[in-house]
Parts: structure tokens; C-alpha cells; sequence
């Protein structure tokens, strides 16, 4: 790491560090939770270029190597170089890469770099320092560590979709979008490696980190694990709200303009009906719901004990008529008006957006959480999606789009025979 | 074998999932992570302290067992921050640590007088790291979340689910999970700031900031071609578009609610599904076939009855031995596990120790989540529970501050802690 100077505020946090990183679906998003963070991450594919620049959508949905958005997505503010690590040249440039660098970070499978000598054992004679971490499917280890894996295959093994679907459990339980499974490794495989970092910081020691996807998913899905850990209960999946090992009431609510909202917990405090009860007036509502008087009676209680409902008739009656509001509401006004109107009376509830949605909502833009993309080649920017959080110093930034197929290998390679 | 925090100390307000997730990391690899809590309602913010499950029949705040899973390894104080001499006491614990983390709503802990301008007075490099739904900039900075909420707003919620239906969304709080990480990240990203420039700083850290940076290939898809998530057909999750691959799905198989996930990442795994297909003895396996199914476009276009076919083959199976002979076909292929299935049947959770035992001071021996990353030499140890209101106020305040148990008396008298 360089020392301090005037200019480090500026910097990222991760200015300094060296990821060299072998190109992988099952790594990319950790390289480039690096990348934006200032770290100067070196991709390295091989010849031909890593089969996920053949992932769609394509811009302008014509395929090719630097056409494909997913590849724009994940390999954001790194460099990119090709090397063959099945001839010996390429292996020895590995070698001094993985030498000038403070993380190598790889998804190859078990034995794989090893057969090369390329994996851990190796690199560290040169660079004892090294910090190196691996992100497999099922871990370095253990009698799972062969099996073939995708996205959907390690969430389907480690827990989560079995927690995800609809009351019909006629239907087929539903993996969540997005390539969730791999990104929930990468999320423990940044952890891994910034606590591996600071480790160094105070003992000078590198060391080898193995990640496993599988167990990463396993240890994500709430009380789906620790309900049967406790108390061996089986949560089953129900539409739009938590798995429960009983059926719960629905959450989720279609609006007049057809789209949805999760109602969130429904209102239990005093001060909750009252708020409940003046947004019902405000939109002159409260003449089409007989049990606003309820709502009024929930409004002067000092204070409302949920465990009596379903024996005390009148708490009953005052829980019911908080639900039967909030879904007159929803019947009457758009989601998006569902959204803020209940938020202004206090109430947990949340729309239930598409990506673009968001990204083009007044609070996401208010946040800088558009930032544009600058794509030489094309003459133009782009707009993507900005910071997961929000750093004052040391702070997130894309550096530069994602590298085109060999991009840097000749400025790369150039810097390590100086 | 050393540990790799073992150096810093964390003054940690955090609670439910998306926060104390953050500092239960911090806390496994050596970090001193102090809770701090409120004596007078017995810590119930963190409202999954007297929740469900239970070991046993007892009940109270230190019996919730999800907050047990989320607590290992951290000790806990009590302060009544409504006394002055609490709010004295904290300010010497700040000044003595590298870390203040909290997941309150907004402003909360400004009103207690230890905002950012607060902290940093107190102590220079301090690092504060905030969490909020929607972070503590912006039109919607005062709202509240929880996790389904946070999944809902930031696209989450309505990429998953079947085409033609409302969206089946998360069974869980996925974004309770991922905003802890996130917000671990944004702790250990700030640390190593620190350690390389010595400056401390804030940290706004926003769960729907996150989510929706998560769904950044489907907005590319709408910023650059200008295409949609809300359109026709969707969500269609359990099919795989980026990267395209069919067949794609969770297929039914013998018994009541079970499943397997089946992926064919190319022609050459789906021509080993079918030739696995058409030499079973189950009838009508000519299916396979087909000619439009030989190449990938064909599945693609005639998913719906690929899908379809594959079901009926699937259905007479039982999921665990069917997955074993795909994998050993070459299929990637991996049965739906249930909780019981995953814990207490996988040898490849048991071989890693992903479940580990930790002692509980009244729960008594409980398992929990363990990690998914090992260290060659800093790894992680879950040994104790989480602690119960209170447990080391007297340990805390002796040892961070030297306070005698005398004095630690007195200050529980005076309903101080």
C-alpha cells in the first residue's frame, strides 16, 4: 500500500491493493465490488475471452464479445488481459502477476490450479503475503466439491428456494432472480478478503480463504435455518410474504392500477389507527367502511395487547378493521399512492417496483444513485447503477467501463517487465 | 490460532437481522463487539429477542432464538441513555473504540447526542456506519422498512416468481441478510481506509441502495435498450435468460412438495440429459427427439413444452438419487432441499462445520449459523451465545473503563445501567 497523502481522501478505499482475478461467473461481482472500490482488479481471460461475454442482453441485442450488458454489469473499473494458462508462458506471466499483487481472487474448480501450479501453495513462495480467495459451488473440500453447479442448482441444494413461492404448492417453488445464488458468495468472498486485509495490516501475514456458494446460501435464508436449528420447525414458502411453519394472512396487495404493494405488518399501536383513520378521511373514504369505528376505538386505547386477539372481541374487531382499511385503501388508489400515502401516516409499507422503477424514482436519483458510464468506442455514456453504500472518503466510484477483450494485456504485461 | 479483528472494538447499536448480521461477522473473527442496550425495555428495540423459536418453554428477551443466531460472539451492556452519567459512560466507551454501528431509523442517535459531529469529537478517526432502509439522504430518508419492504421497493420482490402471476418475491428477508453484508463491507472497507490514511469517517449505508445496485443487468437491459422489467411474462425466474439456457427449472419428483433444479448450460449437457431421458425404462421417452430441441434457440421457443415433457419424466423419481444420476451423466442437477434435508443430511454442511454449537448462558447448548469462508490462518470460532440483557456490564465497564463491581452496583442502583 502507498503511503498517506494529500490526495487519499479521494482515492477509493481499496487504492493500492492488486486483485488478480481469473475470470468467472462465480467470482465476478466480488472483483468488481473491488474494482469500484478503487483496487486496480486484472481480469484475466483466456484466449477467445470468458464465456460470459456471451451472456444476453446484448447491447442493441446484437451479440458480441463487448456487446453484453451482464459482462458491462460485472466487470466494471477493471482491467482486462488474455492469457493461456495451458502453455508455460502464460503460466509464468500468472505467476508474476499473482507476485506484484496483494489478493488473487478465483472461482476455478477444486484441484484445477493446483494441476497448473498455479494455486495458493505455489504463489505464496514468491509472495508470502498473498492473500488468496477461492469462491466455489460447494467449497475447496468436502464430498460435494465435484458436483456440477449453476446459479439455480445452489440455491435449489443450499435453501432458498425452497423458501420462495406461492401458497400453491401445486406450483413449483421459484428461485429469485438475478444470479442471487453466485452473488451471495462474492458478498462473503469481499468480506473475506477485506478482513484478510486489515489482518495483514497489523501481522504482515497473507493467507488462503476458501468460500463455499453452497454454504453461503445455506446461512442466508433467516428462519428458514435457525426455526429447525431451534426448534426443528419446517418453514413452507407462501406468495409474497415469509415462509412460516403456519399459514400467515397475505401481505400483498393488488392496487386499482393493477400493480402491487407488500402491506407490510399490519397497524397495532393506538397512534397507528389514528394516522390509519385520518388517511382513510383524507381520501373520503371512511363513509364506505362501516368499521372506522373501530379503527377510532383502536385510536383511543392506551395501548393494544395482540395477544388477545381472537379472545377479546373488541382488540379482534380492531385488528380486523386495520387490514379491511388498508385493503379498501389499496382497491381505491395506485400502488405508487399506497406506497407514500401510508409511509406519511407512519405505516411500514413498501410498492413493489421493477428495477427501472426505482432507478427512476425521485429518492434513487436524490441519492446520486445514477451515475453515467463513459463507453469510448461508442462516443457516448451510459447511465448504470451507483453505490451500494454511501462512503464519504475513500469512496465508490466505476473507474472506466468494463475491459474489452484483451484490452489491457499489452500495458499490463509492459508494467511487469519494468 | 490468532484471530484476524482481534484489534478493534466495535461500540455496536445494532439489532433484528440487517444490522447485528453486519457485526456477527465482525464478532466471529475477534473483533470485541459491544451491544449496547436499554435497560429500561429490556432491549426489546431488537424485537427479536423474546421471538420465536424457543429451545424450550421458557420466554423473555433472552430466549428469542433468531436473536441468538444473530448475536454470537458479542457482549452485551445496558445503558439508560436517558441518565446523563449513561451518556458519560458512552462517550468514554467511543472514545476507546474503532467502530460505532447502528441500524436505527434515522436521526435517532443524534437525539441522543452522539451524532457524527458528536463521535468524531470524541474521537477522531472514529468510523460511524448508519443503516437504514432508505438511508439517511434523500425524499424518503424518514420512512420505514423491514426486509420485505426494503425487497419490494429495490426490484427484488418483482423479478421472482412464475410468468402471468404476481410475484411470488423472497420467503425470507433476503435483503435483511444482504444489507448486513453490505454493511459489514462498508465497516471493513472503512477500516482499511483508516489503516491506510488514518481517517475516520461516515458511512450512510441504505438496504434498498443495495438491492436494487443487485439488479444491475436488468436495468442496463432498460438504460441502454431501453427495455423494461414490467412487461408481458414477467417475472419468469426459475427460466435462466442471462445466461440463456433451457431446460431451466425446478421439476416436480416423487412424493408431496418435492423438487429438483435441473440447468443444461449447453447442447452437450442437454444432449446427456436427453440420452440419460430416452435410455431410461420409463415409457415415452422419444420426446428428446425432436428436432427443435437440438439446438438451444429451439429449446428456448418450446420451453413451455420442454418443461412440460421433463416434468412427467421427473415426477416418477425420488429427487436426491435423481440428482446423483444426473451428476453423474453431467447434468448439473441438485434436489430442492428442505431445512432438515440441508442441516442435518448434507455431509457436505457437516464436512464444513457450518453448524455450529455455541453456549448460551440460560438457552444452554443451541446450534447456529455458522460462516462460508474458512482462513488457513485467522478462521472464524462461534463458540459463545448471544449475550442476555445485561450479561457483561460488569465485565465491559471493568475492563474497557476499570470500573470496580463496587462501582458498577452503585450505577445500577441509580438505574444508570
Amino acid at each position: 500500500m502507498s503511503a498517506a497523502n494529500a490526495t487519499d481522501s479521494q482515492q477509493g478505499a481499496l487504492h493500492g491493493i492488486r486483485v488478480i482475478e481469473l475470470a468467472s461467473e462465480k467470482c465476478a461481482w466480488a472483483g468488481k465490488l473491488l474494482a469500484d472500490m478503487g483496487a486496480d482488479v486484472i481480469l484475466i481471460e483466456p484466449p477467445g475471452g470468458d464465456i460470459a461475454r456471451s451472456y444476453g442482453p446484448f447491447l442493441g441485442d446484437e451479440p458480441g464479445a463487448d456487446r453484453s450488458l451482464y459482462w458491462w454489469h460485472h466487470h466494471t473499473s477493471k482491467r482486462g488481459i488474455v492469457l493461456d494458462l495451458t502453455t508455460e508462458p502464460g503460466r509464468a506471466a500468472l505467476r508474476k502477476l499473482a507476485a506484484s499483487a496483494d489478493v488473487v481472487l478465483e472461482a476455478e474448480a477444486p484441484g484445477a490450479l493446483a494441476a497448473l501450479g498455479l494455486d495458493y501453495a505455489d504463489l505464496a513462495k514468491t509472495k508470502p503475503d498473498l492473500i488468496h480467495c477461492s469462491i466455489t459451488p460447494f467449497g475447496r473440500s468436502g464430498p460435494r466439491q465435484d458436483e456440477l453447479a449453476t446459479d439455480l442448482t445452489v440455491l435449489a441444494a443450499g435453501g432458498p428456494v425452497w423458501m420462495n413461492g406461492y401458497d400453491d404448492h401445486s406450483l413449483p417453488p421459484v428461485r429469485g432472480l438475478g444470479n442471487q445464488g453466485w452473488a451471495v458468495g462474492c458478498h462473503y468472498g469481499v468480506m473475506s478478503i477485506l478482513t484478510a486485509i486489515l489482518y495483514r495490516g497489523v501481522s504482515g501475514e497473507g493467507q488462503f480463504i476458501d468460500v463455499n456458494s453452497h454454504a453461503a446460501a445455506n446461512v442466508t435464508t433467516e428462519a428458514g435455518s435457525y426455526c429447525w436449528l431451534v426448534a426443528k420447525q419446517t418453514m413452507q414458502r407462501l406468495t409474497g410474504r415469509h415462509a412460516s411453519a403456519n399459514p400467515t394472512l397475505g401481505s400483498q396487495m393488488k392496487c386499482a392500477d393493477g400493480r402491487y404493494v407488500n402491506t407490510g405488518v399490519p397497524p397495532r399501536k393506538p397512534a397507528e389507527f389514528a394516522s390509519l383513520l385520518a388517511w382513510l378521511r383524507s381520501l373520503g373514504l371512511e363513509a364506505n367502511f362501516p368499521e372506522a369505528v373501530f379503527l377510532q376505538a383502536g385510536a383511543e386505547r392506551a395501548s393494544i395487547d395482540l395477544s388477545k386477539i381472537g379472545q377479546d372481541d373488541e382488540i379482534t374487531a380492531i385488528f380486523g378493521a386495520g387490514r379491511e382499511a388498508m385493503n379498501l385503501i389499496a382497491s381505491r388508489v395506485s400502488a405508487y399512492e399506497f406506497f407514500t400515502g401510508a409511509q406519511r401516516a407512519g405505516l411500514a409499507v413498501g410498492v413493489i417496483f421493477s428495477p427501472e422503477e426505482a432507478y427512476e424514482d425521485p429518492h434513487f436519483k436524490a441519492r446520486g444513485f445514477q451515475v453515467e458510464v463513459h463507453h469510448p468506442e461508442h462516443g457516448r455514456s451510459f447511465r448504470y447503477p451507483g453505490a451500494p453504500y454511501a462512503m464519504q472518503k475513500g469512496a465508490w466510484r466505476i473507474s472506466r467501463r468494463a475491459p474489452r477483450l484483451g484490452e489491457h494485456t499489452e500495458e499490463v504485461l509492459r508494467e511487469l517487465t519494468r | 490460532m490468532p484471530t484476524a479483528l482481534g484489534h478493534l472494538r466495535i461500540c455496536d447499536f445494532t439489532g433484528q437481522l440487517a444490522g447485528a448480521g453486519a457485526t456477527k461477522w465482525l464478532a466471529a473473527f475477534g473483533a470485541e463487539v459491544i451491544r449496547i442496550e436499554d435497560p429500561v425495555t429490556n432491549g426489546l428495540w431488537d424485537i427479536l429477542r423474546p421471538m420465536p423459536p424457543f429451545v424450550d418453554e421458557r420466554r423473555g428477551p433472552d430466549f428469542g432464538g433468531g436473536f441468538n443466531n444473530h448475536n454470537v460472539e458479542k457482549l452485551g451492556i445496558t445503558l439508560n441513555l436517558r441518565t446523563e452519567r449513561a451518556r458519560e459512560i458512552l462517550a468514554e466507551i467511543v472514545k476507546r473504540s474503532d467502530v460505532v454501528s447502528e441500524n436505527f431509523a434515522k436521526g435517532v442517535l443524534q437525539r441522543w447526542g452522539f451524532g457524527y459531529e458528536r463521535l468524531k469529537q470524541l474521537k477522531p478517526d472514529i468510523i460511524y456506519v448508519s443503516n437504514c432502509g432508505f438511508g439517511q439522504v434523500g425524499p424518503y430518508s424518514d420512512w420505514k422498512t423491514w426486509g420485505p419492504i426494503v425487497q419490494a421497493i429495490s426490484g427484488i420482490t418483482y423479478l421472482s416468481g412464475h410468468p402471468g402471476m404476481e410475484p411470488a418475491g423472497w420467503g425470507y428477508s433476503y435483503m435483511d441478510h444482504t444489507g448486513g453484508m453490505y454493511m459489514a463491507m462498508a465497516i471493513l472497507l472503512a477500516l482499511v481506509h483508516r489503516q491506510r490514511t488514518g481517517e475516520g469517517q461516515w458511512v450512510d449505508m441504505s438496504c434498498t441502495d443495495a438491492g436494487l445496485a443487485l439488479t444491475g443487468t436488468a436495468l442496463l437491459d432498460y438504460t441502454v435498450n431501453g427495455r423494461p422489467s414490467r412487461r408481458e411474462n414477467s417475472p419468469d425466474s426459475n427460466h435462466s435468460a442471462s445466461p440463456e439456457m433451457a431446460p431451466h427449472g425446478i421439476y416436480p419428483c416423487r412424493g408431496n412438495d418435492e423438487w429438483i433444479g435441473i440447468a443444461c448450460c449447453s447442447d452437450d449437457e442437454w444432449r446427456k440429459l436427453a440420452a440419460r431421458i430416452g435410455a431410461s425404462e420409463q415409457a415415452n421417452g422419444d420426446w428428446v427427439h425432436d428436432a427443435r430441441y437440438a439446438g438451444l434457440a429451439g429449446r428456448l421457443a418450446a420451453q413451455a413444452a420442454l418443461d412440460a415433457q421433463l416434468a412427467s419424466w421427473t415426477r416418477g423419481s425420488e429427487k436426491f438419487a435423481l440428482a446423483r444420476e444426473l451428476q453423474a451423466a453431467g447434468v448439473p442437477a441438485a434436489a430442492v432441499a428442505k431445512p432438515q434435508e440441508r442441516i442435518d443430511q448434507d455431509e457436505n454442511t457437516a464436512a464444513w462445520g457450518l453448524w455450529p454449537t455455541v453456549t448460551h448462558t440460560k438457552m444452554g447448548k443451541v446450534r447456529v449459523d455458522g460462516l462460508p469462508a474458512h482462513f488457513s490462518k485467522t478462521d472464524w470460532r462461534i463458540e459463545r451465545g448471544a449475550p442476555c440483557v445485561g450479561e457483561h456490564t460488569e465485565l465491559v465497564l471493568n475492563r474497557v473503563l476499570g470500573m470496580s463491581a463496587d462501582d458498577v452496583a452503585k450505577l445500577r442502583a441509580e438505574g444508570v445501567v
